[in-house]
């Protein structure tokens, strides 16, 4: 059976699925954010040097890997765009671009006020903390980029290549706490294992994946509207039962 | 471990709480605005029909 992938790469039929996955992402989302959050208060032990303030990492880790992840799909998607001429992608990095600036910013929040008890201030000009809001900043950039241009393919295109360009700053993040003597620690999550407790371990990846399919939830969601707002005129948005007569 | 001492979180609860707490704010307002901006955009369906209907 083959599958057509074009099928759904046109925003009519796109539109349709997105909105039959839309619950399948959100519902687990909030399920796991409570079972992320009771691990991580209830069962996570106090950490010896930090005692509770660590707890603070369930939140900050996954919105800083996540604000990273998402730069990568967007830049991918735009890149896409760019490339096949294809709408749905390019609407797909205009959908991903304000949730990846949510979790920059959530990123900064929650380590400005992990940073303070525990380094003594909110904030330092360190290399993972300055590229990161650097990265806030190509968000928030691509966003008002694209805001600023009329026609949606020109703003597609414009954003495209500033999206492309930033994905330079991610990988500097990653390894800003290798390349360069930062006050930010290296990496606790590692892919050779973690030093971490059990219970740590399963809050900080539930918690992730509680983040992740919250992200996709709405990235769904705001690319419905996206589709709606490029198609009014055409003759299957007018046919819609949720436009109504 | 009483529910007082839980939320003191030994000191630290200005920055726990204060963390969490704006974390929740910001998507609790972007779930609204994501909620919002379909609104609007059906809404913009609705009058491109209705300015086609009159043309025709």
């Amino acid at each position: 059976m083959a599958i057509n992938w074009f099928k759904y790469s046109a925003p009519s039929s796109f539109y349709a699925l997105a909105g039959k996955l839309i619950p399948w992402f959100a519902w687990p989302a909030g399920v796991l954010t409570l079972a992320g959050l009771y691990i991580g208060f209830f069962v996570a032990p106090t950490d010896a040097v930090q005692s509770e303030a660590y707890r603070i990492i369930f939140i900050h880790v996954p919105a800083s890997i996540l604000s990273m992840f998402i730069y990568l799909v967007m830049a991918g998607y735009a890149a896409l765009g760019l490339i096949f001429n294809t709408r749905l992608s390019s609407m797909m990095a205009t959908a991903l671009a304000p949730s990846g600036a949510l979790m920059a910013f959530i990123s900064l929040w929650t380590g400005a006020l992990w940073g303070k008890p525990m380094w003594g201030t909110w904030w330092v000009w360190d290399a993972r903390l300055t590229s990161e809001l650097i990265l806030l900043f190509l968000y928030l950039g691509f966003i008002s980029l694209q805001a600023s241009i009329e026609d949606p393919r020109r703003a597609d295109r414009a954003g495209a290549l500033l999206a492309i360009v930033g994905s330079v700053n991610v990988p500097i993040i990653y390894f800003s706490v290798q390349w360069w003597n930062t006050l930010h620690q290296g990496a606790t999550m590692k892919l050779t294992g973690t030093s971490m407790h059990i219970a740590m371990q399963q809050a900080m990846f539930t918690m992730f994946f509680a983040l992740w399919m919250y992200v996709i939830a709405i990235a769904l969601s705001r690319v419905r509207s996206i589709i709606l707002e490029r198609e009014k005129n055409s003759q299957w948005v007018a046919e819609l039962k949720e436009v109504g007569q | 471990m009483s529910w007082s001492e839980f939320f003191a979180m030994k000191g630290y609860a200005l920055y726990i709480w204060g963390s969490y707490g704006v974390s929740a704010i910001v998507v609790l307002m972007e779930v609204i605005l994501v909620r919002r901006r379909k609104k609007l955009a059906l809404d913009q369906v609705r009058i491109a029909k209705l300015v086609e209907a009159e043309e025709t």
